[in-house]
């Protein structure tokens, strides 16, 4: 039973754990969108290309339910949250929503005879998906770190002061690096993901090629972010609630909680390693390591602006409305209940685990998606 | 107190929600019941290593496929939309009705999305066993997926388990266990995937009707109607018995809107049920009083179908406008001014809190007193349209009644084609009577509108409240420009408009191409 002896302070802080794996996990399995941007250049004949979009047709379903599930979380976990940001930036989350509404429908109308749009419309919303899905997502999560122009009233009411509704992240530099570091970085675990699940020499040629480029571009953007996170004031609140700016507050955090930066670093550590054993070694095994190092990595990310008395949806035209774990969540009750439902979380994984396992045992290979026994080909 | 709120935002807004839930029940239905129409199929086809049988399964399984990816496209939206348009109710509520929305992510949503892959991708690659398993779970996610969001969507409508916490200015979750079984949840989930099993065979019906009266696939098509016969009766059975029970929870709890069902102006004891009816005019400077044109009452069984005793009051929307003393009926002007109460309690409490800790304890006291919650508390909602037009708290009486009636006498016909069905396709006599199978080709498509109609019912009379009592829906929408509102609604429109064409098209074709050598 979870008594009393567990703080309200420590269902908040493993509610927003909780979250932070869901963010993760959702930006790792972005490798589909990731691998999407390539649909139309990386296959040569017409096989080719149904290899690649089949390799990540099985898997977008993972990547959307991962999507729709972060966002109940945090409604249920941190609703004013919930309410600000998507009540706010309207216009962000509808574009990030429209590039999703039309992936769903792609894969499993493409090739279907009599689609209406035609086999190439079909292709470019899986283009459109993948290139603007990763970029909002990524900048939008940027603006936990610098920002965004809304007040609270005294009912908790979102007012947001710009009009062009959250699409004003854009302006800031550092929002569009880390939405261009992780489009980059889902397009390197795509061009990954596609070298291990694909048994082909041509394919596996090519998105070699192209992963040197890709990797190059998302470190600089990468490097980057980085460097403007441990320079930059960030946002911190006292023991009353009250928001200030602390220099250096995010580089502080991660000193001050040295299991992120262990964290952080052996996440860097691993997508680097991922990328030079497929680069230099032909290894194909390179998603494994990046793919749980981008998990570690987004992970520390998110602790890292969510712990330590870090306010993680902060405003900069009002610092006092900005909202922290403390402020934002759901009662004790709730967390509570919400906790117990968590505990089923390590049985969904497995069993995650285990289908994808039964049905990855063999790679996708010519005859596969050719062959007449095989009927749900995309 | 209106005119604080900018109606053309409440309007749009309500109209996009009403839009993309619309559409996006035109699909989850047939994935309620078409996932277990599969499994039962694949059980027989393992059961008999009948290759026959795997064809069929797999046919229905493409079906199943198509609608299922609209499904999610559509879906994805509505998640979101509490955010984005309700966002003051997301704030208010989010610590009850955010928890199913999260626990159907977490336990429903992932169950469904990873044995679906199973199910479409794992023919040659996992063994026989584990492939039923996964066609069953498939079914079993998407089934709890419709039990959490009925949940949600049922406190709404009868809002329990929780109390209102004065300074937060919110709802907090009391009794976990009071939300998810609550009565209403329980009727509205029950009834709801019942008929989604039975608009599931009635689509299996109107497809293999299609087939035997163009002499193909013969074989095929039979074995499909009486599976989904059996499976449609049981449905339909269960759905009018559920119904039922849903009639008596909205007599409880939403008075308004069982009249407003009925289109009872006048209370009365032995009320009798309208089985067919055609509404006139609204009479002037009687809000709500839309006499009949025309009906054929059932005497006494209004009264029936509210408690199942012929003598029970119901009250008409007259009582519960202008109150009715004599059977404990407050007034609407009575219920705004106690919510009004209720709401200057509040506004005092926070005004106190920082300066006046004496008052504020009187005033804290308030709200943990269960009489003062249940005489003044209960009505907050009402606060908002004190010394307003009382007619702004009805919900549109003939939209409400003629959707409700529609539904229950497609039900009605439903029952009726599952039962001539199983007689006539278990005698092996259907070929032979065109009629009947055109009747059920053209009985597919209202399958559709019966399951429309049903929400328009449940969400149109419930109307002015998001939350039954506690919250209008204009306390509820976002801070945002009508404008921003009509804009996404017309991008929603047009997107979704071109989706459905595309799905139908590919679905049409699908069955034109049919089950190949599925059939002889
Ligand atoms: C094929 C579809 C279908 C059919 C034949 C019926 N229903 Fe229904 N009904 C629904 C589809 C539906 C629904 C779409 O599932 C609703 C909408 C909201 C809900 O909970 O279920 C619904 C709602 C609904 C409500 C309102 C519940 C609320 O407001 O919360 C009542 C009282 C009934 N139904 C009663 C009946 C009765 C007495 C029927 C007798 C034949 C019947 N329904 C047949
Ligand atoms: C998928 C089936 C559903 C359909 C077809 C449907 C239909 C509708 C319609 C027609 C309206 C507009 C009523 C009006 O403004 O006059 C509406 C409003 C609304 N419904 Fe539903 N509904 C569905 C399910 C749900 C569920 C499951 C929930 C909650 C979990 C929900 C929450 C709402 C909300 C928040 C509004 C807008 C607020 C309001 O107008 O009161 N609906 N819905
Ligand atoms: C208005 C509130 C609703 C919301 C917020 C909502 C949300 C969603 C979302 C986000 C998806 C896509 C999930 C995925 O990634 O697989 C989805 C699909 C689905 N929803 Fe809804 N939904 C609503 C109404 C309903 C209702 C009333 C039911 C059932 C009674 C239902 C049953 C389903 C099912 C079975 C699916 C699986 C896909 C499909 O049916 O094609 N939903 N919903």
């Amino acid at each position: 039973m979870i008594t009393a002896a567990v703080s309200y302070s420590f269902l908040q802080h493993y509610w927003w754990l909780l979250g932070s794996v869901l963010a993760s996990l959702l930006v790792f399995l972005m490798f589909v969108q990731g691998g999407q941007t390539f649909i139309l250049t990386l296959g040569r004949s017409d096989a080719e290309k149904t290899m690649v979009v089949n390799a990540l047709g099985r898997k977008w379903e993972f990547t959307f339910t991962t999507l729709v599930t972060f966002g109940g979380a945090l409604f249920a976990s941190f609703p004013l949250f919930y309410a600000t940001s998507f009540g706010g930036a309207y216009w962000v989350w509808m574009a990030i929503l429209f590039s999703f509404i039309i992936q769903a429908v792609a894969y499993e109308f493409r090739k279907k005879p009599d689609n209406f749009l035609g086999t190439k419309t079909y292709d470019v919303f899986l283009l459109v998906n993948g290139l603007l899905g990763p970029l909002l997502i990524g900048t939008a999560v940027a603006t936990f770190f610098t920002g965004s122009p809304f007040k609270l009233d005294e009912m908790n009411h979102v007012i947001w002061l710009s009009p062009w509704r959250g699409l004003e992240a854009v302006a800031n530099p550092v929002n569009v690096v880390l939405g261009l570091a992780v489009l980059f970085l889902t397009r390197v675990l795509g061009l990954l993901y596609l070298i291990n699940t694909i048994e082909h020499q041509g394919i596996y040629e090519r998105a070699r090629k192209k992963l040197m480029t890709n990797a190059v571009i998302f470190l600089v953007f990468f490097l980057i972010f980085v460097g403007w996170l441990v320079m930059t004031d960030g946002y911190a609140y006292d023991d009353s609630g009250r928001v200030f700016m602390e220099p250096h507050k995010y580089l502080h955090n991660l000193l001050q909680m040295p299991v992120v930066l262990v964290i952080l670093l052996a996440g860097v550590v691993l997508v680097l390693w991922g990328l030079f054993i497929s680069l230099f070694k032909d290894s194909k095994m390179g998603i494994w390591h990046s793919g749980i190092g981008t998990i570690l990595t987004v992970l520390a990310l998110f602790l890292t602006v969510g712990y330590n008395h870090t306010a993680f949806y902060p405003s900069y035209v009002d610092l006092q409305s900005s909202l922290t774990i403390e402020n934002a969540s759901s009662s004790y009750f709730t967390l509570k209940v919400m906790s117990y439902v968590s505990i089923m979380i390590p049985f969904v994984f497995a069993y995650i685990w285990y289908a994808w396992k039964s049905i990855n045992v063999k790679k996708i290979t010519e005859e596969e998606v050719t062959s007449a026994t095989e009927t749900h080909i995309y | 107190m209106l005119q604080n709120f900018d109606m053309s935002l409440v309007d749009w807004s309500r109209g996009q929600f009403a839009l993309t839930a619309l559409y996006h029940w035109l699909f989850v239905p047939l994935t309620l019941g078409l996932s277990f129409i599969v499994a039962i199929m694949e059980t027989i086809y393992v059961k008999t290593g009948d290759e026959a049988w795997k064809k069929i399964t797999k046919f229905w399984m493409t079906i199943f496929g198509i609608n299922f990816a609209i499904g999610v496209a559509t879906g994805i939206i509505l998640e979101f939309e509490f955010g984005t348009n309700w966002s003051k109710y997301s704030w208010f509520v989010g610590d009850i009705f955010g928890a199913p929305l999260a626990i159907e992510g977490i336990l429903a949503f992932f169950m469904e999305s990873t044995f679906i892959a199973v199910m479409f991708f794992g023919w040659e690659k996992v063994s026989k066993k584990f492939h039923l398993a996964a066609s069953w779970l498939t079914a079993i996610g998407s089934n709890l997926s419709a039990l959490w969001i009925l949940i949600a969507n049922a406190w709404m409508q009868n809002p329990v388990g929780m109390h209102f916490n004065p300074d937060t200015a919110r709802n907090e979750m009391l009794d976990f266990g009071a939300v998810a079984l609550s009565p209403t949840a329980i009727n509205k989930f029950l009834h709801t995937v019942t008929e989604a099993y039975v608009l599931a065979a009635l689509v299996v019906l109107g497809i293999s009707a299609w087939y035997l009266l163009k002499g193909r696939d013969v074989l095929f098509a039979k074995r499909s109607i009486v599976v989904g016969s059996v499976f449609g009766l049981i449905g339909i059975l269960m759905t009018i018995y559920t119904g039922d029970g849903s009639a008596q929870q909205v007599f409880k709890t939403q008075p308004v809107k069982f009249a407003a069902m009925e289109n009872l102006y006048e209370g009365q004891a032995q009320a009798p049920l309208i089985a067919f009816g055609i509404t006139a005019k609204e009479v002037e400077g009687e809000p709500g009083h839309h006499p009949f044109a025309f009906k054929i009452p059932l005497p006494g069984m209004l009264s029936f179908l509210a408690t199942h005793d012929f003598n029970a009051y119901v009250p008409g929307l007259k009582d519960l406008i202008y109150g009715n003393p004599e059977h404990g009926i407050l007034s609407f002007q009575e219920k705004a001014d106690r919510g009004a109460v209720a709401q200057e309690a509040l506004r005092q409490l926070k005004e106190a809190r920082d300066n006046d800790p004496e008052k504020y304890k009187e005033l804290r006291a308030k709200f943990d007193d269960p009489s003062w919650l249940k005489e003044y508390f209960a009505y907050f909602g009402y606060g908002y349209y004190k010394g307003e037009d009382p007619a702004l708290l009805i919900p549109n009486i003939s939209m409400t009644f003629y959707s409700f009636h529609l539904m229950v006498i497609l039900g009605f016909w439903f029952l009726l084609v599952f039962v001539l069905a199983l007689i006539w396709g278990v005698k092996d006599k259907l070929a032979g009577k065109r009629w009947f199978l055109w009747l059920m080709v053209w009985t597919a498509p209202l399958a559709y509108l019966a399951t429309e109609l049903g929400w328009i019912t449940a969400e149109v009379g419930r109307q002015p409240w998001i939350i039954q009592d506690l919250m209008p829906n204009m306390a509820a929408v976002s801070n945002i420009s009508a404008t921003t509102v009509q804009v996404t609604f017309w991008l929603f429109t047009l997107t979704f408009t071109i989706l459905a064409i595309a799905e139908l098209k590919i679905m049409f074709k699908q069955i034109k191409l049919g089950p190949k050598d599925g059939g002889q």
